[in-house]
């Protein structure tokens, strides 16, 4: 089980009992969490075999479905919550997900690294791609398919007509309040429909 | 962790029940016994009873050897045992061969005490319900109130399913694996077309034909090898035998010259030579009939907000007679309703067949389920 400090800044959006989705859930740990401090009745969504088992063996309630085909069989809102935690710069097909969430969910949390925080820039500037706490990977064996930033994120949402109720940006588990698409490592927000 | 084992040299048992069975049929069976096997210690608590649903050809023996001969291993070995996915160290595990059956429950071979001549066609139609229901009172026998959990592939499927249906409060967890919540009209065709293999075989004598001495054997064997083409992938037979030739070049004959005919005439030959065509056919009845949204305008939702159990719902990616779709139909139903259900899609090639191999990643799946149930010790 890992932890992460979005985490906490996850579940205090999300209020007692309610209905959670964690599309790209991992091993559980979040949705484990969301069940011992909000009590909540969660699921997973996981493609990868050895995730799925990790949730199983974590108790955390998991769906091995593949969400680039988008979230069909789930009714119209109903979930409180739909999460995706740091898996959006992972998808091909962004704008359907965005959708299938806002569908599916009240309301939307997504969580991605900040492909624009300044040591990526800096490393652009020398002419290398960025490897970073939150860019682990090397260009070559990145599961990452999609590089956006935060201000990309919020010209999406404006285009897409979705709303951003609220946006926290991180750096080293730091809040960042001047000029997070610059010093923020990470971005969480809560997105409901316009 | 220990090495898995066997459960070692098992014994069937028999209970006669003498209270009479209401079928949906509208029938009733006055009388009738169950042959079941368990393995493993029912504990103090009684909490920690596991029932094995078998399917179409499956039987009460579900695991071990009679007399130490491996020939005899029960045909679910690999997944009951101690150290195996679902672990007899920690369950008491049940396996009970349904009514109509052909190995020593009440069914087509065994005697109709009304007329102290084999049951032959005059046997009740049965229904999953009805399994259910005589299942649930071998557990009322045997004193398990509730059951830590039910499991069982394909028509054994169904029955886990309509145990949480028709006694909710008496399952805590439920398997549903390589099933469906009913069969689609391809699936009931390829019965039909089963069933037709046997009712036209001369020697079926209108299912009296244990009078006659003879047994439909070219009938059940045809039934056999439709069903046994869908329980594969195409890829796995392609795999398994492909275009291959017995003698190398076409001999143009019609004796075995490719070898998926060669296979499929040795299962049927094989499978004519024990099982009971009365059987097969009042099975595959059971299987088409099954449907618990029927009830309820075909509503699955609907049908499922009855249950309560936590739910295990595993597919097969190269399942095409239960396809994972129909697998999600059920899951779908269930977060609906709001039940706890964890779902994996088990990536195999062997077809609907996956369900009884030991695929690391589905073993591993079951044994992470199962040690989740909590039992007293």
């Amino acid at each position: 089980m890992s932890y992460r400090y979005d985490y906490e800044v996850i579940a205090q959006w999300i209020a007692p009992g309610e209905k959670v989705l964690d599309l790209g859930c991992g091993d559980g740990s979040l949705l484990r969490h969301l069940m011992e401090v909000r009590q909540v009745l969660g699921y997973g969504v996981e493609n990868d075999p050895d995730k799925l088992l990790a949730c199983v063996k974590n108790g955390v309630d998991v769906l091995q479905i593949d969400m680039e085909k988008g979230l069909a069989g789930f009714e119209d809102g109903f979930f409180d919550h739909v999460i995706m935690s740091l898996s959006l710069q992972a998808m091909h097909n962004t704008q359907g997900i965005l959708a299938e969430m806002l569908r599916v969910g009240r309301e939307a949390v997504v969580s991605f690294p900040n492909f624009g925080y300044w040591r990526h820039r800096q490393s652009i500037l020398n002419g290398r791609m960025p490897v970073s706490e939150s860019l682990p990977h090397q260009w070559f064996n990145t599961p990452n398919v999609r590089f956006f930033t935060i201000a990309d994120f919020d010209a999406l949402c404006e285009l897409n007509g979705i709303a951003v109720r609220e946006r926290l940006a991180f750096d080293e588990g730091q809040l960042i309040t001047e000029e997070p698409n610059f010093l923020a490592s990470v971005a969480v927000y809560r997105l409901g429909r316009a | 962790m220990i090495q898995p084992q066997s459960v070692g040299i098992v014994v069937p048992q028999r209970a006669r029940f003498t209270e009479p069975l209401p079928l949906r049929s509208g029938g009733c069976l006055d009388a009738y016994e169950l042959v079941y096997e368990t393995y493993g210690q029912l504990n103090a608590a009684r909490d920690n009873a596991v029932l094995v649903c078998h399917a179409l050809s499956g039987s009460h023996h579900v695991a071990g050897t009679y007399d130490g001969d491996p020939a005899t291993t029960g045909w679910w070995d690999n997944l009951v045992g101690p150290g195996k996915p679902l672990d007899t160290r920690k369950f008491f595990v049940i396996g009970v061969n349904n009514l109509g059956g052909c190995y020593g429950s009440s069914g087509p071979i065994e005697i109709n005490p009304a007329s102290g001549k084999r049951w032959g066609a005059d046997f009740p139609f049965v229904t999953v319900e009805d399994w259910v229901h005589a299942q649930a009172r071998l557990m009322d026998r045997l004193g398990i109130e509730r059951l830590a959990a039910v499991i069982g592939g394909s028509l054994g499927g169904m029955q886990a399913l309509s145990w949480t249906l028709q006694y909710p409060e008496r399952v805590r967890h439920a398997a549903v694996i390589a099933s469906a919540p009913k069969l689609t009209a391809q699936n009931i065709a390829f019965n039909e077309v089963a069933r037709q293999a046997i009712l036209t075989d001369p020697e079926f004598h209108g299912g009296h034909y244990y009078e006659h001495g003879v047994v439909p054997a070219r009938g059940l064997k045809l039934a056999r090898m439709v069903g046994h083409i869908t329980y594969l992938s195409d890829d796995s037979m392609a795999e398994k035998f492909g275009r291959s030739l017995r003698h190398g070049k076409a001999v143009y004959s019609y004796e075995v010259e490719f070898e998926i005919e060669s296979y499929l005439r040795y299962q049927g030959d094989k499978f004519a030579g024990y099982f009971d065509a009365n059987t097969y056919l009042l099975t595959t009845k059971a299987l088409d009939y099954y449907d618990p949204a029927f009830e309820h305008g075909g509503n699955l939702p609907a049908a499922l907000a009855r249950a309560s159990a936590e739910f295990l719902v595993v597919s097969f990616t190269t399942d095409w007679r239960f396809a994972p779709a129909r697998s999600r139909e059920i899951v779908y139903a269930l977060l609906h309703n709001r039940r706890r259900v964890s779902y994996a899609e088990i990536d195999c090639a062997a077809g609907h067949d996956s369900f009884l191999l030991d695929e690391p990643q589905y073993h591993a799946v079951l044994g992470a389920w199962f040690d989740r149930i909590e039992v007293h010790a």
